[in-house]
């Protein structure tokens, strides 16, 4: 069925949670990706709703640029409340 | 297994010495258990295999559709109907699942559906033989779906992300089918006639053998287990997988009161293992290279479904078509 779109799902497992992606449907619109999700991925109560996006709407980060992308944030270690050093009386905090 | 003799196209395993630096540190993330995903690099050879392992895989899962779909329109009650449908919509999902991995390789699905119908790939040898009685459908959610478990749960730990996830979701499902096959085959020795009790006894003596065949030839006669297990996209040996499901399946054989039709079979208590008799290898390759009972009728039905289907998928991509037109023209 590649002659139809591919589309990534997305499932929102229960109310309060973020949608997660769960794999991709072929469909001929995003309407028909909605009705072929629903059946493929949550046939046993998994989802609350669903998203499709077209696969080739995505952008995605290179893995080559891992580096320059995540590691700055590596060597903020006074992001973290643990490089904040207190008394143990108030180190509950 | 599902993926009986997948070639990796790769004679022998390189030591990390002679790899160039990409396949090092590629090697190096598989042997610290760093999964693999789409878009990281990856040794050609590695992405080929997976591409013929998840299609083969997933090519099992939809002609295995086709014995249980046998026995749909003459289960013996509207309960056993409604679950024997259920089962075969999981697995049609789980098919979908595995296309769905495989074409974050890059592998186009009709082009692998169309080499399937080609002839040249593979699919599992078991969905080959034929369901001839209703105990059928209990020995194949029992046997062929407790194999398939077996080898699913190990793979679970594959080291390519999408096939882990798709495996993990897949063993999730199984675990109905399993225990709805063996509940058919125990109502029918619990509460049948002579005449069911005889069908049960009859339908595991078919499938014993080929379900062992399932795993795939010896670990001697498997040449590229090696290079699969060093990229973790195998986890155990068809040997060890073929053992384990041997002996956590015959106690539950001796539960329904059942035998398999092994003279050699009986429990070893200095291996702790069950021996078991030499399983006919000729048979299998005949299978596997088209000559099983009913592989040319599978892959005639899986073409005419295909062929017979081509209109629907047009008119649904015209009339999709049609609607967004409309939608644009009511924008304007
Ligand atoms: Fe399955
Ligand atoms: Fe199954």
């Amino acid at each position: 069925m590649s002659d139809w779109p591919l589309y990534e799902v997305f499932v929102r497992s229960k109310h309060g949670l973020n949608h997660k992606h769960v794999g991709s449907v072929h469909a001929a619109d995003a309407q028909m990706a909605i009705e072929n999700a629903r059946d493929l991925y949550t046939r046993r109560n998994e989802g609350v709703s669903l998203w499709v996006v077209p696969s080739n709407a995505i952008t995605a980060s290179a893995p080559d640029e891992k580096e320059p992308l995540f590691d700055p944030s590596q060597d903020k270690v006074y992001r973290h409340p643990t490089f904040y050093k207190l008394p143990a009386e108030v180190d509950n905090m | 297994m599902y993926a009986q003799l997948v070639d990796t196209g790769t004679t022998g395993v390189k030591s990390l010495q002679e790899m160039s630096a990409e396949e090092r540190a590629f090697q190096e993330k598989i042997d610290a258990e760093i999964k693999i995903e789409a878009k990281n690099w990856m040794p050609e050879a590695y992405r080929r295999t997976l591409i013929r392992q998840i299609s083969q895989h997933a090519h099992s899962e939809i002609v295995g559709m086709l014995p249980e779909g046998n026995w749909v329109t003459r289960a013996p009650t509207f309960k056993r109907k409604l679950q024997l449908m259920a089962k075969i919509q999981d697995e049609a999902g789980h098919g979908l699942y595995l296309y769905s991995a495989m074409e974050t390789l890059g592998a186009d699905r009709d082009d692998e559906i169309e080499r399937l119908h080609r002839g040249e790939v593979k699919y599992s040898s078991i969905f080959n033989y034929p369901t001839l009685n209703w105990a059928d459908m209990g020995t194949i959610g029992w046997l062929v779906d407790g194999a398939a478990i077996v080898n699913q749960v190990a793979l679970q730990r594959t080291s390519y992300g999408p096939y882990s996830r798709a495996m993990i979701r897949i063993c999730k499902e199984e675990s109905f089918h399993q225990r709805q096959g063996y509940e058919i085959l125990l109502t029918m020795m619990r509460e049948g006639t002579d005449e069911q009790k005889a069908m049960v006894q009859d339908s595991i003596n078919r499938f014993w053998w080929p379900s062992l065949m399932m795993f795939g030839p010896h670990d001697s006669d498997s040449p590229h287990t090696g290079q699969s297990m060093a990229w973790k996209i195998k986890r155990h040996t068809n040997d060890e997988l073929r053992q384990r499901f041997i002996d956590q399946t015959i106690p539950q054989l001796e539960f329904l009161g059942c035998t398999v039709p092994d003279p050699d079979l009986k429990w070893n208590e200095a291996r702790g293992h069950y021996d078991f008799g030499e399983i006919q290898w000729e048979e299998f390759y005949q299978v596997l290279k088209g000559n099983g009972p009913c592989n040319r009728e599978r892959l005639r039905t899986r073409k005419n479904a295909l062929d017979e289907g081509a209109w629907v998928r047009e008119a649904a991509m015209v009339y999709a078509k049609k609607q967004q037109q409309k939608q644009q023209q009511n924008a304007a």
